[in-house]
């Protein structure tokens, strides 16, 4: 679609300046950023504040009452320190890297090969499973599948291996840390493929390729030198929220990673909630030095990015179409393919486990099923069921509507959000939880307001508007800006022409960014237990304090609920604009 | 019926530089003036601040009126000036009827009434019985045909044209032309067409230029 | 001038503080207050069977005393404790959303030294007359910390190992044994984490065992007495650790994880504080029915797990109510059957009337279930000051 006129406005748009933008189209919806930032921002720094201080030695109700160093001396002086900002750290970058070139090398291979790419569906359709189940209970199945009494080692022994006990093999909480790479990579493989497919939306790929594949060059070559440039700036945040999980995540560190010593975050988490109410302080500045890490090792990153994009344009421009790029990809879709089937594994593993009566090392399969777990657990289920998908919807909804307020503002006023206010929403998403709920615990406290529905929804919402706005706004922003100028040209005021033209063209996009976000409110376990102060049950919460007391059976039921709700937001998110318009090409394709 | 369109002391500018520096342009009802200059000129720019569409990015002075309205000020859904693309951009989640239902002033109430506009709209477009289909199941050539209908139903004043019949080929390029010329013609609508493809122009009408900038 | 007066008195009284000192009031007032209350019981919910266990208690306090029982979810007693201390931060000092906590040892000493307890108030409990504060001193004494009435008791824990009957045939019976036993069958044994109260416990156990001087034991741990006092057990676990299971690199979080180990088939020990757990575990399919349970030839430690209310609660009286429901022999006779919970009661069984007495008599036994006079004896506790430099010096030995 040719416009010359939107190019140069495209272009025209970097020069816009403050006084341009006052002097631009009126907006009835200028209240929308501020009221997304501050809804947002008062959380956030007031929690970061309330850990930030105590990291200086400063709270009095715990009798620090002067600002010192000493928990970061404590904190240096914990045995194994060392080692355990090196293991974080050396975790973090590992499983980015990995997760960012699988990601990639699996898309580079399915482009142009249509028959992967219907598999896939259109917007990453059958990776909706993976990614609805939590990462917690994927981790449990995975640890599973991994141990040396596990599903595997099960299946091929004796017959294969001759074991009759389990082998003495460290595989889950080995000190190098490969379970928990592993074990992240499950779930943050899919993610950047939904992140890379959302971003292809965007960019003339049929076009692109066709147009590289007839000078000469092979399909995963010419999606490398010719797609990636495109999208790569949309994938950024997707990415750096990628490292931050990595680098700070808990639940999965405690169930896959090493122990002795664990990474920084679970740490810091011990020392947050240990009966010793002095360790509070260095668990603050435990949690300070988690933000840092993830601070510098998004900036070496964007770094090596500004590197690699430079080598990557002399790479482009040297017109080599040898190399082993191509069998690269092949190798990385093969991975790729391997942890989706891991995964999947993992979480049918959970699911056999919840119908097992007994079920011991070497059986391949339980000695004995029964229905017992699911009879005694179902009723317990009803009220966090019942919670999370409230707590999930309201959160959903009220992010929507601040974002799609927000996103309109913008189009209205021919302004890209400024960077600023851009960068305050990404925060929840790349400062480590444990950095700033326990500050928000307290303002909470303070206000009255803890253990409230209304608590938990606003802790949730925090962590939600971030994933809606960045699934969101590329589409958002990419619709075809004519639409609004021809509903106008026929006399339909702007709001006539929002709701009844763009809502409904941009269809697709809201729900498939909906669904995510209901995803990512039903796997919250931090937010929830800090506000809600332990009254509002969801099937998060549960599922990780039965977690400790490690029978599988009742995790396999939490799990496999766990999953159902986020599993049928993406089955709606799916189906509901097919069928609203199901007679409609234009929208369903 | 209606008024002419005039641009008066029109000045666009972004930057430091000049894209139009003063245009006076008075076209009667039932005229059709077509603009031309190479691509990406300022001419779509023009019919962005006409149609109350221009990015803050430039700045324009002057003003436009049709008859003895003034619109400079108002904003866009508020002007009755219609604009069609080279894309037809009928929406996709509606029928075809629908698109054009969208565009009937909701002052026809009566439904019946309003059917019958539709229907009579379908017809001139030579396309009777095709209300309920999918937009995208329509030829590039019946889609445009839409687009212009939709366009007229709305009931404008003015109507500019930014590259119509560019994504058309060329059999159907001249059949959509004459459509055009002869319904904006029917209704003595003031026009005001942008090409860069002189075979575009209307035969005999005002063909002017725009070289600044260029 | 007497109306006068009575009226001042009236208004006088009205103004007096409605939390007034609930302790001065009788019992039949407590109850009476508590009728339509909510408590929210914090309690460690990582096992099916305690959590079946309160949820039939809070059916029982409802349908008697009209109370409603929240069972507030932890996966750790610490964050109950972080609760309080936050809402003290916050300066919530009334009306607090922890009623009632499960807790004993550190948590314990840690609230009560911050003040962050209600109380005393068990004593008050009419059911506590039937506690046995003689031969089960730790519901006096918690880790050589005197209760002094600010958590009353609910349930006996005494350490006992439970074990694969069919693939350990002659157990050991001492901590000392059981390096024996770990040289011979390296990589099968192992304990929680030390941060873990059994982890701690495991070690403790042995510290008790190996010491020179158990009687410094019940003094708090000094920079003079602890390495004198600890070294036997170090050079033991020096010994020790080469043939734990993952070489001790590695261990399991805590003791339900370790169940599931043994499940597994990955270890042949378990440690738990419930002597009752290998028949409980086997009853709910958690461990195969050949487990036994292993007590020492001179004893093992043991200690009481007790309810306390914070000082900020917001429905104080209901949750005395509750902490006396737990004592109720009734009660305690449901939760010693390994139906239930299986857990060992602090009441003086002797003392009690005619017909509880024949309700304890009447609870199944099981192969896998140690009879009470089985357990051997309770060793108490060392001061908590040793539990904690002892794990801070086990980090520091072993976590590089």
């Amino acid at each position: 679609m040719d416009d010359p006129h939107g190019r140069r406005m495209g272009a025209a748009i970097h020069e816009v300046t403050a006084a341009n933008a006052r002097r631009g189209a009126r907006s009835s919806l200028a209240w929308a950023p501020f009221l997304t930032v501050g809804a947002l921002l008062l959380p956030i720094a007031a929690g970061f504040l309330g850990t930030l201080l105590p990291a200086f030695g400063y709270l009095p109700a715990l009798g620090g009452a002067h600002f010192n160093l000493s928990p970061w001396r404590a904190l240096v002086a914990y045995p194994g320190f060392a080692t355990s900002v090196v293991t974080t750290l050396c975790i973090g970058i590992a499983t980015s890297l990995l997760a960012v070139a699988v990601a990639v090398g699996f898309c580079a291979f399915a482009s142009g090969r249509p028959r992967v790419a219907r598999w896939l569906g259109a917007r990453g359709g059958w990776l909706s499973p993976l990614l609805s189940t939590p990462h917690s209970a994927i981790a449990i199945g995975f640890a599973f599948l991994v141990a040396p009494s596990g599903w595997i080692a099960r299946g091929v022994s004796p017959w294969l291996t001759g074991w009759t006990l389990p082998p003495d093999i460290a595989t889950v909480g080995d000190a190098t840390g490969w379970t928990l790479v592993l074990g992240l990579l499950l779930k943050e493989v899919p993610f950047l493929v939904l992140m890379i497919i959302v971003a292809l939306h965007q960019v003339p790929v049929e076009r692109s390729l066709a147009i590289a594949r007839s000078l000469g060059y092979r399909r995963s070559h010419a999606w490398l030198k010719v797609v990636l440039p495109q999208i790569h700036p949309q994938l950024r945040l997707p990415i750096y929220a990628v490292i931050a999980f990595s680098l700070s995540v808990v639940d999965v560190a405690l169930i896959l990673g090493p122990a002795n010593p664990p990474t920084l975050s679970v740490l810091a988490v011990r020392w947050f909630t240990d009966a010793d109410i002095q360790s509070y302080f260095p668990a603050a500045a435990g949690a300070i030095l988690q933000t840092l890490l993830v601070i510098s090792v998004i900036a070496l990153w964007f770094g090596a990015e500004r590197c690699a994009a430079w080598a990557g344009r002399n790479w482009i421009a040297r017109g080599d179409r040898r190399g082993l790029l191509a069998p690269a990809a092949g190798f990385a879709a093969a991975l790729a393919c391997g942890m989706f089937a891991l995964a999947a594994l993992a979480t049918i593993a959970m699911g056999i486990w919840s119908f097992a009566a007994q079920w011991r090392f070497p059986d391949a399969w339980p000695q004995a099923w029964s229905l017992a777990t699911w009879s005694r657990h179902l009723p317990e289920l009803l009220a966090p069921f019942v919670n999370t998908m409230a707590i999930g919807v309201c959160a959903t909804a009220i992010a929507l509507v601040l974002v799609a307020a927000c996103l309109e503002n913008e189009s209205r006023r021919h302004v890209r959000a400024g960077n600023a206010a851009l960068w305050t929403l990404y925060v929840p998403l790349l400062i480590p939880q444990v950095a700033f709920l326990f500050g928000a615990q307290v303002l909470l406290v303070r206000l009255d307001f803890d253990g409230t529905f209304a608590a938990v929804v606003w802790a949730h919402l925090v962590f939600v508007l971030p994933y809606l706005f960045l699934v969101l706004a590329e589409p958002w922003r990419a619709l075809d800006p004519r639409f609004a100028r021809t509903a106008a040209g026929l006399g339909a005021s702007r709001t006539r022409a929002f709701f009844r033209v763009k809502l409904p063209i941009l269809s697709r996009p809201i729900a498939a960014a909906c669904a995510i976000a209901f995803a990512v409110s039903v796997g919250q376990y931090l937010a929830t237990l800090f506000a809600g102060n332990g009254r509002v049950p969801t099937l998060t919460t549960e599922a990780v304090t039965l977690a400790a007391g490690a029978d599988r059976r009742v995790i396999g039921i939490y799990a496999f609920a766990q999953s159902t709700l986020p599993l049928l937001a993406y089955v709606a998110a799916a189906g509901l604009p097919a069928i609203l318009f199901r007679n409609r090409r234009g929208i369903t394709t | 019926m209606s008024g002419s369109l005039r641009l008066e002391s029109v000045r666009i500018a972004i930057g430091a530089g000049t894209l139009i520096a003063s245009l006076d342009l008075d076209v009667a009802p039932g005229e059709c003036v077509t603009l031309m200059g190479p691509s990406g000129c300022g001419k779509s720019t023009l019919l962005a601040y006409i149609s109350g569409a221009l990015d803050p990015a430039f700045r324009a002075t002057g003003r436009i009126l049709i008859g003895s309205v003034d619109i400079t000020a108002l904003p866009p859904e508020a002007r009755q000036v219609g604009i069609l693309f080279q894309d037809d951009l009928l929406f996709p989640h509606m029928s075809v009827a629908g698109n054009l239902a969208f565009a009937l002033p909701a002052v026809v109430r009566d439904r019946a009434v309003r059917r019958a506009h539709i229907e009579q709209a379908l017809a001139e477009a030579d396309l009777a019985g095709f209300g309920e289909r999918d937009p995208a199941t329509l030829s590039g050539g019946q889609r445009a045909r839409v687009a212009l209908m939709r366009t007229l139903l709305a009931g404008p004043k003015a109507l500019l044209l930014d590259e119509p019949f560019n994504k058309l080929d060329i059999a159907l390029r001249g059949e959509f032309r004459r459509f055009v010329f002869e319904h904006v013609a029917r209704r003595e609508l003031p026009m005001l067409l942008v090409t860069h493809d002189e075979a575009d122009a209307l035969e005999g009408g005002r063909v002017i230029r725009l070289t600044e900038l260029c | 001038m007497t109306r006068r007066v009575l009226i001042i008195a009236a208004l006088a009284a009205a103004c007096l503080p409605w939390t007034a000192l609930a302790q001065d009031l009788p019992w039949s007032e407590v109850v009476a207050r508590a009728r339509g209350e909510t408590v929210n019981w914090n309690a460690w919910a990582g096992d099916d069977k305690t959590n079946a266990f309160i949820a039939w208690v809070a059916g029982e306090v409802r349908g008697r005393f009209g109370i409603t029982l929240n069972h507030v979810k932890l996966k750790d007693t610490s964050e109950a404790v972080t609760r309080v201390v936050a809402e003290k931060a916050a300066g919530r000092l009334a009306g607090g959303t922890v009623d009632l906590i499960w807790l004993n040892g550190p948590n314990f000493l840690a609230l009560k030294e911050q003040g962050l307890l209600y109380g005393p108030f068990a004593q008050r409990l009419p059911n506590f007359r039937y506690v046995d504060t003689v031969h089960k001193r730790s519901t006096v004494v918690d880790f050589t910390i005197p209760v002094d009435g600010f958590a009353a008791p609910w349930r006996m824990a005494q350490l006992v190992f439970v074990y694969d009957g069919a693939r350990v045939r002659s157990p050991p019976t001492s901590m000392s044994g059981m390096l024996e036993w770990a040289k011979k069958n390296p990589g099968r044994l192992t304990h929680p984490q030390v941060r873990n109260f059994l982890g701690a416990t495991f070690l403790k156990q042995a510290l008790l065992e190996l010491a020179p001087n158990a009687v410094v034991l019940q003094q708090p741990a000094t920079d003079g007495n602890f390495s004198a006092a600890t070294a036997p057990m170090w050079a033991w676990y020096d010994a020790l650790r080469p043939n734990l299971w993952r070489q001790g690199r590695q261990f399991p979080e805590n003791g339900p994880a370790q169940r599931q180990l043994l499940n597994d088939g990955e270890v042949d020990f378990l440690v738990s504080f419930n002597p009752a757990e290998a028949a409980v575990s086997v009853r709910a399919g958690l461990l195969p029915d050949s487990v036994r349970t292993l007590v020492f030839a001179r004893g093992t430690i043991g200690n009481t797990s007790f309810v306390a209310i914070p000082f900020n609660a917001a429905n104080k009286e209901s949750a005395m109510v509750v902490a006396d429901f737990l004592l109720e022999p009734a009660t305690q006779a449901y939760a010693q059957d390994i139906e239930h919970l299986g857990s060992v009661t602090v009441l003086d069984v002797e003392r009690l009337p005619a017909a509880d007495r024949r309700r304890f008599a009447e609870l199944s036994g099981l192969p896998a279930m140690p009879r009470d006079t089985q357990l051997g004896t309770m060793l108490l506790e060392p001061h908590p000051s040793w539990m904690t430099r002892m794990a801070a010096e086990w980090e520091r030995r072993y976590t590089r």
